[in-house]
């Protein structure tokens, strides 16, 4: 099918991003890769009047280091996300999680701020933004805020961005030395996560000193595994160890019953993937 | 929306409404229809051409994003009458059956292997992941690839399909449809 009838503008700068959302009022969607929207478009789910493309945004395009962090700014495609070197460096386990993203053509137009804006809960980057603490960066007409992932994901395709406001960069604190995987289990001819986990831990000698877990797709935003967190922290990295912490999996989630999967085969799920993702990270 | 857009090796200048998907513009407008549409959620990949040196799903691009753009399409990859080896691979193995994914098995095969020159099989079958085949059960298409990763110099792929001035000859310039 055929996308409604809509007005196109791509402006060239955040500002004038900014003040074209504003100007085109309620009705306005921005468009960053159109990997989600489109489709949505074409199956008439929504009707905008007005699409504020950010194709052509240059400076919302790259990953930069910030002292501490680093800033990927949210146009940045899942393709340039895979291949680059600051977050091989210090975000692996954003590049890991990327690379189960979609297919290749997706992964070629689809953005990293574009999946996090969209809020899928099937989405395979929401729960390395959160288990990494990462911070979204968001612009509107009443200036810049800065959004934690804790408090960005609000429910199902909703997020704390205000009506007229962009989410422009997200600034990640470097993981320098930890290592990471993110596990995820799918059909074979749909990338979409069944449930997906998300894990980067700090390992000194065998003792894992320091872990972070993200649940994909276990509630109607990303969870934070903290009590797999607490069981690994101090332990060593044993079979036995990562199976008894991944035990927690499951606490503070509320799975959906869907056509792939029914709740207690997302539970089992979450404790068998948490324990390959924690193993896979420890190497 | 004024577009200016180069498809196959010609340059359009074209007036499309937002709305009009990529797709639609190359079969529609320049009746390009050897890329066809497939199905509504941008699943199948049968829709694939490359934009700009890269493989995307021209169901799920609008035709105002192409705007500046290199677009080429399964039928700007033949050359004085010979298919690209990668045609040739999946005619010669017996790639297809009906052929309705193929334009765009073609063309994501072809960005697989600027990327990587020798995939092993598990590699063909990832990199095609966003491709759907309802007939052939994939063997032979996993092998035509693989049959053309032989065939073909390393790094060959969207960029040596890219036409110089001199390749161009007389089809360059600008064309309004
Ligand atoms: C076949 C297929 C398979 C897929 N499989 C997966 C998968 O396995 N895992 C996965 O995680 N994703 C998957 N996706 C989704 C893909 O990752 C999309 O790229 C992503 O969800 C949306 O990113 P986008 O840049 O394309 O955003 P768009 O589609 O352009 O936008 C999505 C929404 O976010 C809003 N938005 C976008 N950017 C901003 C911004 N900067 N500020 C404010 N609002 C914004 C838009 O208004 C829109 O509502 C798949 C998509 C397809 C088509
Ligand atoms: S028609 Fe484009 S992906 Fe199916
Ligand atoms: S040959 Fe029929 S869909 Fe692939």
């Amino acid at each position: 099918m055929i996308p409604a009838q809509f007005d196109y503008v791509a402006p060239t700068t955040v500002d004038d991003a900014v003040r074209a959302l504003a100007d085109a009022g309620d009705e306005a969607k921005v468009l960053a890769g159109g990997q989600s929207l489109i489709p949505v478009l074409r199956m008439r789910l929504a009707a905008p009047t007005k699409l504020i493309d950010l194709g052509k945004v240059a400076e919302l395009r790259g990953v930069r280091e910030d002292g501490n962090a680093l800033v990927i700014g949210a146009m940045t495609s899942h393709y340039d996300v895979v291949r680059d070197p600051l977050i091989a460096e210090h975000a692996q386990l954003i590049a890991m999680a990327t690379s189960t993203v979609a297919d290749s053509q997706v992964r070629h137009r689809g953005t990293f701020g574009g999946s996090l804006a969209h809020a899928d809960p099937a989405g395979d980057l929401l729960a390395p933004a959160l288990a990494l603490d990462a911070e979204m960066v968001v612009h509107g007409m009443d200036g810049r805020r800065v959004i934690p992932a804790s408090e960005f994901f609000v429910d199902y395709f909703t997020t704390a961005l205000r009506p007229g406001e962009l989410l422009t960069d997200v600034r990640v604190p470097k993981y320098t030395g930890w290592h990471a995987h993110y596990e995820k289990f799918n059909r074979v001819a749909q990338a979409w996560s069944i449930v997906g986990v998300a894990a980067a831990v700090q390992v000194e000698g065998h003792t894992i000193q320091q872990a972070r877990v993200g649940l994909t797709n276990m509630s109607s935003v990303p969870v934070r595994a903290t009590g797999v967190e607490r069981a690994l922290i101090g332990q060593e990295a044993t079979p036995e160890a990562i199976k008894a912490a991944a035990e927690h999996a499951v606490e503070g989630t509320m799975p959906v019953a869907d056509g792939n999967a029914d709740a207690a085969y997302r539970e089992h799920l979450a404790k068998v993937l948490t324990s390959r993702a924690v193993t896979a990270a420890c190497g | 929306m004024r577009i200016t857009v180069t498809v196959d090796g010609t340059t359009y200048l074209d007036e499309v409404e937002p709305r009009t998907l990529l797709v639609q513009y190359l079969r529609e407008r320049l009746g390009k229809v050897g890329t066809v549409v497939g199905c509504d959620t941008s699943n199948c990949g049968a829709c694939t051409v490359h934009l700009d040196g890269h493989s995307v799903k021209s169901c799920a691009v609008l035709a105002v994003q192409a705007d500046g753009c290199e677009v080429t399409t399964i039928e700007g990859l033949a050359r004085d009458g010979q298919l690209h080896p990668v045609q040739r691979a999946f005619h010669d193995n017996h790639a297809l059956q009906c052929g309705f994914c193929t334009p765009g098995m073609i063309m994501q095969s072809i960005d697989l292997l600027a990327e990587n020159s020798d995939p092993d099989e598990q590699a063909v079958r990832e990199g095609i992941e966003g491709n759907l085949c309802r007939c052939t059960g994939y063997q032979n298409i996993v092998r035509a690839v693989r049959d053309a990763a032989h065939e073909m110099r390393p790094g060959a792929g969207p960029e040596a399909e890219r036409m110089n001035e001199a390749e161009m000859g007389t089809q360059a310039g600008v064309r309004r449809s």
